[in-house]
């Protein structure tokens, strides 16, 4: 096996070539811009949550490279329906497996991301995986202007 | 009778060391040489002769291993010379690498000769440390930067350069080969143009070094800068050339131990030519280093690195041209050593990760460029470079990882 095949998977080659949840809503509450200038990745991403803090819908437009793309994309399939207490907890759970092969991380709560589960081998792209989820993240923290159009 | 090697300076790869391992269980590519390039054991050994039996600071003890390290620095600085056909061995400054070299003339230059309205030329293929001196000098003083474009090959507008030299301009900045597209620029002809202008010539020599002579009396220029660790040299070293009548004019820009006489607190006598651009202890190791790296390329042979170069260069322009989805970007008439490219719905960094995979090193990213990814409307391009140690297997090596990658995004 090839090194890079851990990393190129199918789900992730697939998320990359059709990614899922992409294009700018006509409403959201929360959004922010995630953004490499050392790598030229740019995106939007876009939440909206409801009156609980539950994520109804989210999605994300931009452009990068494909492990940033597929990340972003996996990842918002799986926060639809999640309260954002529970995001920001899978966010520590996804950023501890990224970075650390020795983290006992807890696969049910990460479902599909756990495609990313081998990336620690690729100090490089580690940023690329979780730059979406900073963006998430500050979309939360209301770092960027939330916009109710 | 065993068939000419592909690579007639073959045996060179043995000099190498760092070519002698594998990647991901792979034999190492090494096709990043534009970034840095490896190190010849000569080199690592005088590195490691100096700290191993030398090891003493310079120009400040009488004793026998500080009077050896004083010989040896200086030495170096010759060798320096030499290699550059400068007039005088203090034309010769060591700086900690060509970004430092810039911003020394920047601030030095700037501060004697550039003041509000003045103009200073550089062009749209400069790598980021010949931009950001400027733009800082731009906030100091007040001056006026202007860009001279390049043509979709990638080539300098010729026409757009004169058009840009007028009676303001000070200071022409131009490198000599483009780090991003491999561009080389007619560099003696600029200056003959920047001089008849009334401005002096700041020649960026980072990539022409490693492939070709730079004679700075034959080009005319007013200063050059080079990295030690692009031509086989040691990080953390290079070189600054000014001409005497011009160094000898320009303030200090950094003060300390070494680029002074006397100090007392009313009064500071400054020291000679070149010592008063080099405040502080030197690398001394690293001018030694690079001293022996140039002697290296001196006995290599700059007739020989060029003709193996550009053969190697043709190879992998055919080779690449020859598979579906890959593009050039950036085609300029005269071209060393390096190839921007990018693959049909494949990113730079995916392409990069993958050609890792196969022990293949490449370059992705914006090269410290961006004004050069901009000219393409792209953000980042996969860059392959060559020096003397490739072979045409690196190349053969590079176009089947490439069709790895194109097999894993089909
Ligand atoms: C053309 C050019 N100029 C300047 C530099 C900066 O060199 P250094 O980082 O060694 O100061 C580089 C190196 O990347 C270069 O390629």
């Amino acid at each position: 096996m090839n090194l890079s095949d851990d990393l190129y998977q199918e789900i992730i080659l697939d998320h990359s070539r059709h990614p899922r949840r992409y294009g700018c809503p006509l409403d959201h509450t929360h959004c922010a811009e995630g953004k490499n200038p050392l790598c030229g990745d740019e995106y939007q991403v876009y939440l909206t949550l409801d009156d609980e803090g539950v994520v109804r819908d989210a999605s994300f437009e931009g452009s990068g490279c494909a492990i940033s793309k597929a990340s972003t994309s996996l990842m918002l399939e799986q926060l639809i329906g999640k309260h954002h207490e529970e995001v920001r907890a899978l966010f520590v759970t996804f950023h501890d497996m990224v970075t650390n092969p020795e983290a006992d991380h807890d696969a049910t709560a990460l479902g599909k991301l756990a495609a990313f589960s081998g990336i620690w081998k690729f100090p490089s792209r580690v940023k690329c995986a979780i730059l979406c989820w900073h963006a998430v993240r500050n979309a939360l923290d209301g770092h960027t202007t939330a916009s109710t159009e | 009778m065993t068939p000419p090697p592909d690579n007639p300076l073959l045996d060179l790869r043995d000099r190498f060391p760092c070519l002698d391992q594998t990647v991901h269980g792979k034999p190492l590519t090494y096709l990043d040489t534009a970034a840095t390039a490896l190190k010849p054991t000569c080199v690592i050994e005088s590195l490691a002769h100096h700290y191993r039996l030398v090891s003493a600071n310079i120009h400040r003890g009488v004793h026998t291993l500080s009077e050896r390290a004083t010989a040896d620095f200086e030495r170096a600085r010759t060798t320096v010379q030499t290699h550059l056909n400068a007039a005088h061995s203090h034309e010769i400054i060591f700086t900690s690498g060509t970004t430092d070299s810039i911003n020394l003339v920047a601030q030095s230059y700037g501060q004697l000769a550039i003041g509000a309205g003045d103009e200073i030329l550089i062009t749209e293929m400069e790598h980021h440390s010949n931009i950001v001196p400027w733009q800082l000098l731009r906030e100091r003083s007040g001056a006026v930067l202007r860009v001279a474009p390049m043509l979709d090959n990638g080539d300098l507008d010729r026409d757009a350069f004169r058009a840009a030299l007028n009676a303001r301009t000070r200071l022409v900045a131009v490198t000599a080969v483009s780090n991003a597209l491999g561009t080389v620029n007619p560099v003696a002809e600029l200056t003959r143009e920047a001089h008849a202008a009334g401005a002096v010539v700041l020649v960026d020599a980072a990539q022409a070094l490693p492939l070709q002579a730079m004679d700075v009396q034959a080009l005319d220029c007013d200063f050059l800068a080079f990295s030690g660790h692009k031509v086989f040299g040691p990080t953390g070293i290079g070189v600054l050339y000014g001409k005497n009548d011009l160094l000898k004019a320009m303030p200090p820009v950094k003060g300390g131990g070494d680029m002074i006489l006397s100090v007392t607190f009313d009064q500071t006598t400054y020291n000679e030519l070149p010592h008063i651009f080099e405040a502080g202890t030197a690398h001394i190791a690293g001018a030694i280093g690079l001293g022996r790296a140039l002697e290296f390329v001196n006995a290599v042979g700059y007739p020989a690195i060029e003709a193996h170069e550009s053969a190697l260069l043709d190879h992998a322009l055919t080779a690449l041209q020859a598979i579906d989805g890959v593009r050039l970007v950036g085609t300029p008439a005269q071209r060393k050593g390096i190839v921007s490219f990018l693959v049909d719905a494949i990113h730079p960094h995916d392409l990069g990760t993958i050609l890792d995979g196969e022990g293949v090193a490449i370059r992705a990213g914006h090269h410290c460029a961006q004004p050069v990814m901009a000219h393409y409307g792209v953000a980042a391009t996969a860059r392959a470079s060559f020096s003397i140690y490739n072979t045409r297997d690196d190349v053969d090596r590079l176009v089947a990882a490439i069709r790895a990658a194109q097999e894993i995004f089909a």
